[in-house]
């Protein structure tokens, strides 16, 4: 069949090769980032940078970074799992209520949620954020956690992957059929639309989780008092203190917190996507 | 085959399924209120509360605001620090925006072409710095390119100069793009990836059929038909551009003498906030930078759509 030439082409080393180049741009800061994380402070400035140097540090400067300053990193690392699991936690809730509420029932105003969720994905994040302190600050949710957590919850983005996704995933008959056996319209989502959803969820899932925990422009407005800030606020602050006036040289401590930020996200996003892949599988062969 | 499709990211916006006959009623608000309630408190408000401010001025020493109309816009268009940041931004676009996606691109059609050997590696790897937040991203990269313990002071050791200035005022925007295109090119990769996912088989045999060759395939058969996902892709990124900030305000701790208080127009505005106290014209700029940037998706969107439909 001429088929299989289109479909079963032979591997290339030249083009395996080209884009081996393309995963060493990608890999050499990260590797970077662990090889200086083994550092003492010292080493770091008398040592090149891909090579390891001096005394080997990591496991020291991983406890001091967890014990400096009356274990701060510690708190900020709790503080970014609170803004994780509930504020993308409940925005996958949301998303997948409403993307699904939207691509299945025809309902007096839906146009209009769409020209409006659609028309906010082109307003810039940012822009909205120095009226949401002001109008958050009149409110007094500044410096709490909820200032972070509320406008977490909403990603238009994932409406939209929610919306599209389930337009194809659920059969209108399948639905139909949960009625006439007598199903309400929340017992039907409860039971049988999530189960079809999953691939899409664990999707929106994993880009709001991702979203959450790396915000940075959000938190640096919302909040004043350290004892609230997510990891990435405080590393810029641990950066900023190394680096500015009067600095208190603690490289090392802002390269192994660096480190420690990416881990859990990088295993989080391994495991999340083998499931997410399965998933997906699974849900095109049902069809 | 065991690699299988990717999210439905880029699958083209379409109308939803034909109404099955099925009766007007209000059920479909109790999916939808909740997030429509979150919605309205988090960006319509602010909206709103941005457009009310833009329309008010501080009055320092009486206490007070006052009315002024579109007074604090007509500042904005004839601010020369507003333009040089917003002119700066746009040359970022022009050329970091297309770097990223023609990269992406190629990426994602390797990825596709089932040539690679140890394809699904590749697209994690690749995918892996979208996970890495931007601030580490701007951390990590600002160490290298320093000459206290960076790779940039390593190259330069080594040839026996001083040319490798990646923080210094000229080279400055191309580094931060190169930090950008690090941490999005995966991404991208992704949204175009899971659209080539979708092209019907039959389009492919249809191709070779008629004889054409991969490269014939892909300018042929598979660039129209994820169009749809560049032109998402591409809105994605012009919005970044015109957002940005996270990088070179974490740079500034580098070199705070060559990234100034409105080095992009989003740090202006937050500058303007909280190291100036002057929320009204922050507001307006906001506004305006949201505004242009909206025609601006808007417009590439109508263009993108519209072309070879």
């Amino acid at each position: 069949m001429a088929t299989l030439s289109v479909t079963r082409p032979k591997k290339s080393r030249t083009l395996t090769a080209v884009m081996a180049l393309y995963l060493l741009y990608t890999l050499v800061p990260l590797m970077w980032l662990v090889i200086n994380a083994t550092k003492t402070q010292a080493s770091l400035f008398s040592t090149s940078g891909l090579s390891f140097g001096g005394p080997f540090a990591l496991f020291d400067n991983i406890a001091q970074t967890f014990t400096y300053n009356n274990g701060i990193f510690f708190r900020w690392l709790g503080n970014t799992l609170l803004y994780v699991v509930v504020g993308a936690g409940g925005a996958t809730i949301l998303a997948t209520a409403a993307g699904y509420g939207l691509a299945k029932y025809r309902f007096p105003g839906r146009r209009a949620v769409f020209a409006v969720v659609l028309g906010a994905v082109a307003v810039p994040a940012t822009a909205l954020a120095v009226p949401t302190f002001l109008m958050f600050s009149k409110l007094g949710l500044t410096n709490t956690p909820l200032a972070i957590i509320i406008p977490s919850l909403i990603s238009p983005f994932g409406l939209y992957l929610i919306w599209v996704y389930a337009a194809d995933a659920i059969p209108d008959e399948l639905l139909e059929a949960a009625r006439i056996d007598g199903a309400g319209e929340f017992r039907i989502f409860l039971t049988v639309t999530l189960r079809q959803l999953v691939p899409g969820i664990v999707t929106v899932a994993l880009f709001t989780v991702v979203q959450t925990w790396n915000n940075y422009f959000l938190p640096l407005i919302m909040l004043s008092e350290p004892k609230w800030y997510p990891l990435t606020v405080g590393l810029n602050q641990w950066s900023a203190q190394a680096n500015g006036a009067g600095a208190q040289p603690i490289f090392n401590l802002v390269l192994t917190g660096s480190l420690l930020t990416i881990i859990p996200l990088v295993l989080a996003f391994l495991l999340m996507q083998r499931f997410w892949q399965s998933g997906l599988s699974a849900g095109s062969v049902k069809q | 085959m065991t690699s299988t499709a990717a999210p439905p990211v880029a699958a083209p916006a379409r109308p939803a399924p034909p109404a099955r006959r099925r009766r007007r009623n209000w059920r479909g608000w109790l999916f939808v209120a909740p997030f429509m309630l979150v919605f309205a408190l988090t960006f319509i408000a602010p909206v709103v509360y941005a457009f009310v401010l833009s329309l008010f001025r501080d009055q320092a020493f009486f206490g007070g605001t006052v009315f002024v109309g579109a007074d604090n816009y007509a500042q904005v268009l004839a601010d020369p620090k507003f333009w040089e940041s917003f002119q700066r931004v746009l040359v970022f676009l022009a050329v970091q925006v297309p770097i990223m996606l023609l990269l992406a691109l190629v990426a994602a059609l390797a990825i596709d072409s089932a040539r690679l050997h140890a394809a699904g590696f590749f697209r994690i790897v690749i995918f892996l710095p979208y996970a890495v937040p931007a601030v580490v991203a701007a951390l990590m990269w600002g160490f290298i390119y320093g000459d206290h313990f960076g790779l940039a002071a390593d190259l330069n050791h080594l040839l026996g100069t001083d040319a490798v200035k990646p923080l210094s005022q000229n080279w400055l925007l191309t580094s931060i793009g190169n930090v950008v295109t690090w941490e999005f090119v995966g991404y991208n990769m992704l949204i175009f990836y899971s659209a080539l996912k979708v092209i019907p088989k039959e389009l492919f045999e249809a191709a070779a059929i008629d004889g054409a060759g991969a490269f014939r395939t892909i300018v042929s058969v598979k660039l129209p038909a994820i169009r749809g996902a560049i032109v998402i892709a591409t809105i994605f990124s012009i919005i970044g551009s015109f957002q940005l900030f996270n990088e070179p305000n974490i740079m500034r701790n580098l070199v705070p003498n060559v990234i100034g208080t409105f080095y992009t127009p989003n740090m202006y505005a937050y500058n303007l906030s909280f190291a100036g106290q002057q929320y009204n014209y922050s507001a307006t700029v906001a506004i305006v930078m949201g505004v242009i940037t909206a025609v601006i998706a808007y417009v590439v969107q109508l263009r993108g759509t519209r072309k070879g439909m």
